[in-house]
């Protein structure tokens, strides 16, 4: 994870397009000015950048799932619950289902753990665009060095 | 289920609660003759949570960004998709189709 540029997947470990799921794994740093504010002291990962986290991974997996034709952007977070804390250094398993795929948008699932335990879970809901112009290559250059690409059977995918 | 057109078809009466409860509307406001952006202040991001319990609930898929299109070019005046007793009539067709298919 880099916080400050909200790079929050490290890796995508796995994709299955039938059954509308992915799992990818995120290391959260052993410092990041982000910790300096949230707490003092205390670093604790805010729940907001969890949310971002899930939201990633979802859409990751709604940009496999529409074969890269159209960008998912996030219009809605319902249910977010946050169980338990995360420090520095954890590293975080993020899964996300797809429930449903509509005409425009998508809604999915998403929850994180860590050493088996819940983290925080919700349900996500997304506009699916048209790519604006010029994202199209950043987006997929993230696919490919994430290893999505490569588990999606699409292009070139090797990762790095 | 009663057609009047005062409480209109058994599918409005659930497109209305879905309406109410997402949109958080009253449900009184709500008639068969209602606009969903011109009299219930739906926005479209509204209007896609209202889309998604639609689609759960009858187990559809509303073809939003088509209708959207052909709004946006003119081909078809906004009130065919979006007054409510239209939206219902092309819910049930929806339903329909789907139950042929099977």
């Amino acid at each position: 994870m880099r916080l400050e540029y909200f790079e929050m997947i490290d890796a995508v470990v796995r994709l299955d397009r039938t059954a509308g799921t992915i799992e990818a794994v995120a290391k959260v740093p052993d410092a990041s000015p982000v910790f300096e504010g949230h707490f003092p002291g205390h670093p604790l990962v805010p729940g907001v950048l969890l949310t971002e986290t899930m939201a990633q991974a979802s859409g990751y997996l709604i940009l496999a799932h529409l074969g890269f034709e159209r960008m998912p952007f996030l219009t809605g977070v319902d249910k977010a619950r946050f169980r338990s804390f995360v420090g520095p250094g954890a590293v975080l398993t993020v899964t996300a289902k797809l429930e449903h795929d509509g005409s425009g948008y998508a809604v999915t699932k998403a929850a994180i753990r860590h050493e088996g335990k819940s983290i925080c879970d919700a349900e996500l809901r997304f506009r699916t665009m048209p790519f604006p112009e010029g994202l199209d290559a950043p987006m997929r250059e993230r696919a490919r060095t994430s290893g999505l690409l490569h588990l999606a059977g699409i292009g070139d995918g090797a990762p790095t | 289920m009663s057609d009047d057109p005062a409480t209109g078809s058994a599918t409005f009466q659930r497109v209305a609660d879905i309406i109410a409860e997402t949109a958080d509307i009253e449900r009184d406001k709500i008639t068969p003759e209602s606009h969903a952006i011109d009299d219930l202040g739906i926005d479209s991001l509204a209007f896609l949570d209202i889309a998604f319990a639609v689609d759960k609930a009858f187990g559809i898929k509303l073809p939003l960004e088509r209708w959207t299109q052909e709004v946006n070019e003119g081909k078809v005046p906004a009130e065919q998709y979006f007054v409510l007793k239209n939206l219902c009539a092309r819910i049930d067709a929806l339903v329909a189709e789907k139950a042929a298919k099977v």
